[in-house]
């Protein structure tokens, strides 16, 4: 599960603006928007084009932000990964 | 239909119909100085109509129809024909406008921006729309405002104001007898009374404004005002508009625009009086 790989959605298929705190995304292909929440808009930055492990997101969030751990970033990556791709945003790669 | 007339409300032209003569009288005399063009096509259309021909006359109930309708509603008794008439009117605009986002707020204006208000009925948004159009601000709506997905500007849609329970006598104090309508007693809504918005209302009722202020009221409690993220502003005015998943991402744009460029407040107050003087301290803060 922890070392499951994701992509996420198409550039083109999500609008993403950020509300202060909240970050709205509107997936055009639902039709669906999403409210979220930091990490989310980071991660999903993070995960541009690619086909992207938690651990792999983690090394990349690193570079931008102080993780602490990253050993102990990758299992809450790996949840909110699985949620994103509960609402569609990401999918298994 | 036996009867009918036709009202147009900002951008909204009706057509309405009815089985019985008195519902229509009423919004004659109600939509008098309003702009009428019967040629243009309708974009709603409402019918009153009974259940079965001879409840026209015995027991008459009102049933609520047009384009759009909801199953298993109940059927009002024709001395709320009116507010039958009302009720069909905001059903067909919320459930079939597209043009703009429709929010569920009250809105007033001066100086060519827009204050816009919305909350849950007994908020207080639509009497204190109400009273801030009887003073130097111009009345756009006590129940729908309309935001322009291309320009972010609000459009007005100044029907007939809604006055319910101790809202009534708070405005008849202050207007002419002849813009009230009939008192429709222990409705479902409660004591309903309609207030013919000002003439200077009705003659701009196309006129757009930008909005500058956005405030979540909330009627009883001691006196606050609470800055509202983007965010929050956002989530609220997604429950408050009646058509924002239809318009897709143009309504998502639209709406992200306007909490991104329009400040925005919660606001508790006890009475009328304090909520004004609330709305227009943040007005003179925001328009610095």
């Amino acid at each position: 599960m922890a070392d499951r790989a994701y992509r996420a959605a198409p550039a083109d298929a999500l609008r993403i603006e950020r509300l202060g705190e909240l970050t709205a995304i509107f997936d055009r292909r639902s039709m669906q928007t999403h409210l979220v929440v930091s990490p989310v808009p980071e991660m999903l930055n993070a995960m541009g084009a690619d086909a992207c492990t938690p651990a792999g997101i983690a090394e990349r969030l690193a570079a931008t932000f102080d993780l602490g751990s990253a050993e102990d970033a990758q299992p809450i990556l790996a949840e909110r990964l699985s949620e994103l791709a509960a609402m569609g945003l990401v999918e298994r790669a | 239909m036996r009867h009918s007339t036709r009202i147009a409300v900002g951008p909204v032209q009706f057509r309405i119909g009815s089985d019985w003569a008195a519902p229509v009288a009423a919004l004659e005399r109600l939509y008098a100085a309003y702009p009428r063009d019967d040629a243009r096509p309708a974009d709603a259309t409402v019918r009153l109509f009974a259940a079965r021909p001879w409840r026209r006359w015995l027991r008459p109930s009102v049933h609520i129809g047009g384009d759009f309708v909801v199953p298993g509603a109940l059927p009002l008794p024709l001395a709320m024909g009116l507010l039958a008439a009302e009720m069909g009117m905001n059903l067909q605009v919320a459930l079939g406008w597209r043009r703009h986002l429709l929010l569920h707020a009250s809105a007033v204006a001066r100086d060519g921006r827009a204050l816009i208000m919305s909350g849950e009925s007994g908020s207080g948004k639509s009497t204190l729309a109400a009273l801030l159009g009887e003073g130097d601000w111009r009345l756009m709506g006590d129940e729908f405002t309309l935001i322009d997905p291309q320009s972010g500007d609000a459009f007005a849609f100044p029907r007939a104001v809604s006055l319910k329970n101790s809202a009534i006598a708070e405005v008849a104090a202050r207007v002419d007898a002849a813009r009230l309508g009939p008192l429709l007693a222990a409705t479902p809504k409660g004591d309903v009374r309609h207030l013919i918005p000002r003439t200077d209302a009705i003659a701009a009722m196309h006129e757009s404004a930008r909005p500058a202020l956005l405030l979540f009221p909330r009627f009883g409690g001691a006196a606050s005002i609470e800055p509202m993220g983007e965010g929050e502003a956002f989530v609220r005015l997604t429950e408050a508009s009646t058509n924002y998943v239809a318009l897709g991402e143009a309504g998502f744009a639209a709406l992200t625009r306007l909490v991104r460029d329009t400040p925005a407040f919660g606001v508790t107050y006890a009475d009328s009086a304090e909520g004004i003087a609330l709305v227009e301290q943040l007005w003179a803060d925001v328009l610095k």
